[in-house]
């Protein structure tokens, strides 16, 4: 059973799965709730294409994607500004545009020594002592920005205009979470890959959900169950002889499934039960 | 029954002045050479049929609509200079009820702004939103699902948001729609109350009758200002056949002004000289 962790490479993976696994629930509560579940996937598709822009122009591929992907993150949010153009629409264009681009470099050089099915799918062995750094300074300075600006966030989520209203500087608010996604996002490639970046971001909110109907209590369990799977994933496929971020992706699929059968059950026990509940509590004050 | 009190209009300086107004959205105007001004103290309704600029007017006051000509100063100083604090209550139809948010998260909202950068609040400003929660009545519900309310207890939680930030002006939009007879009484009381506190007060309202009459001063809107004044001065055929463009008969009732659509006569004009009580009746 422990096996595994007398290798260090293991417990290195095990350690960047969990904390980018966190960082992707924590995040994924505010992209879901703003409805903007595909950006994960269209984002991580743009800083593909910035991470072979970078890599043809010999720059540090952390720096190169993330300035990519954060460009791609606002040009998305100003886009959306718009009001003719909606978010999905936005984002389908802004990050398939920049994929493509990212496709074209490579067919057009063919000498990349860089595995580039890594990037797509994820490989925990590949994660080096470089990445490792990278994926906790992002988890320390993501850590502290919502820290600092739950209440900001909560708000802008819940309805950016009002917020706006009220006196909240939404404009920085939304860029500084388009900074943290993009970087959030550059750092998972390595475990979780291109392709699955979506689920791990998706997941973990829709079954904290699920569970709760608190903000600060989805946010805590998305953040927990967000790490679980990218744990207990990392560990299944090393058993399994599975790719990492698929593996992390099942485990949270599988989770997602249990969650939605339990709940779904729970109500239909208890018919209407909630409903008459909230009537009765609501005539007195009402 | 709430009954209109006397408009009283001082010499002080107005908290909202719209100048000559031109204003909407992508180049194209909605509201046309609005002059309005709102006084400390003021209550005022927004009356029009859909598509009239109420909600954009509101909107200019809180710098969101694109001015063409014209200005909006909120205390003295121009939308477009600095972005007023206000406190806004949307319409409810407008809010995500299916977001993870309980009465007092969303009543805490108001407090976000006034707060310190940390991810909980000063006992002060949660006392500040249980005092308020508690006016309202609804302190027994603050750990509950904003969408486990019934229609009257949403509004009050967005209005109890709105309060939250200890606003001099509140802004409300549509506030009595969607939700049944007497909680619509008990809003517009509620309002009363604030308002005697002397919180100034502007709001959307699309219903003449239950609402408007109601309130101590109203501005007709189409596109432009058809009129404004006391709901007995300004409810008169011309001016309602200019707003709503549907001709419209004014009675009496108890001291209140009331207002009745024309039974649709479609040729049968002449019976047009039916006496005027039986007209007011629905």
């Amino acid at each position: 059973m422990f096996e595994p962790f007398q290798y260090e490479f293991f417990v290195r993976g095990l350690v960047a799965a969990t904390l980018v696994g966190g960082l992707c629930g924590l995040l994924g509560v505010y992209i879901v709730l703003r409805r903007m579940a595909y950006i994960g996937h269209g984002l991580s598709h743009a800083v593909f294409g910035g991470a072979v822009v970078s890599y043809v122009m010999a720059l540090n591929f952390y720096i190169g994607a993330s300035v990519w992907g954060f460009l791609s993150a606002v040009l998305i949010t100003l886009t959306t500004r718009k009001q003719k153009i909606g978010a999905d629409a936005a984002i389908g264009i802004v990050t398939t545009a920049s994929f493509a681009l990212g496709v074209a470099l490579i067919s057009r050089y063919k000498t990349f020594t860089r595995n580039f099915d890594a990037a797509l799918f994820g490989n925990i062995l590949g994660v080096t002592q470089g990445d490792m750094a990278a994926i906790i300074g992002v988890t320390a300075v993501v850590g502290v920005v919502f820290f600092v600006g739950y209440k900001y966030f909560l708000f802008n989520t819940f309805d950016s205009e009002v917020a706006r209203f009220y006196g909240l500087p939404t404009g920085w608010v939304d860029t500084l979470f388009s900074l943290v996604l993009a970087a959030t996002i550059v750092v998972s490639m390595q475990v979780l890959g291109v392709t699955l970046i979506a689920a791990a971001i998706v997941i973990p909110p829709v079954v904290a959900r699920l569970l709760t109907d608190s903000f600060r209590s989805m946010v805590a369990l998305s953040t927990a169950l967000g790490a679980s799977c990218g744990l207990a994933g990392i560990y299944l496929s090393y058993y399994l002889d599975i790719s990492s971020g698929a593996s992390v992706v099942l485990v949270a699929a599988a989770l997602f499934i249990v969650v939605l059968a339990l709940t779904s059950l729970r109500r239909g026990r208890r018919p209407g039960v909630g409903a008459l509940a909230s009537r009765e509590h609501s005539a007195p004050g009402a | 029954m709430l009954h209109p009190i006397p408009h009283e209009r001082g010499p002080e300086s107005p908290v909202v002045e719209l100048r000559t107004l031109t204003a909407g959205y992508g180049g194209q105007p909605v509201l046309r050479d609005i002059s309005l001004s709102i006084l400390p103290g003021d209550f005022v309704g927004l009356l029009g049929p859909s598509g009239s600029g109420k909600t954009t007017l509101l909107r200019t006051v809180l710098g969101a609509v694109d001015i063409y000509a014209g200005d909006v100063l909120v205390d003295g100083v121009s939308v477009r200079r600095r972005r007023p604090r206000t406190g806004y209550v949307p319409q409810l139809e407008t809010i995500d009820w299916n977001f993870p948010a309980t009465v007092e998260e969303v009543v805490m909202m108001g407090r976000t702004a006034d707060s310190p950068l940390l991810p909980w609040f000063r006992p002060r400003d949660r006392q500040l939103a249980r005092e308020i929660m508690e006016r309202l009545g609804i302190l027994g519900l603050a750990q509950r699902h904003i969408r486990k309310l019934s229609g009257g207890q949403q509004q009050r939680v967005f209005l109890a948001r709105a309060l939250a930030s200890s606003p001099r002006l509140l802004l409300l939009d549509e506030p009595t729609a969607g939700v049944d007879i007497k909680t619509r009484d008990d809003v517009l009381h509620l309002l009363h109350d604030l308002n005697h506190q002397g919180v100034t007060i502007l709001m959307t309202t699309h219903e003449i009758n239950a609402v408007a009459a109601h309130l101590p001063w109203v501005v007709c809107l189409n596109g432009r200002i058809v009129a404004e004044g006391p709901p007995a001065a300004v409810f008169t055929p011309e001016t309602l056949q200019a707003t709503y463009g549907a001709e419209m008969h004014v009675t009496q009732y108890e001291g209140m002004t009331m207002v009745a659509e024309a039974p649709h006569l479609y040729g049968r004009r002449e019976r047009r000289g039916v006496p005027e009580g039986a007209d007011g009746e629905r």
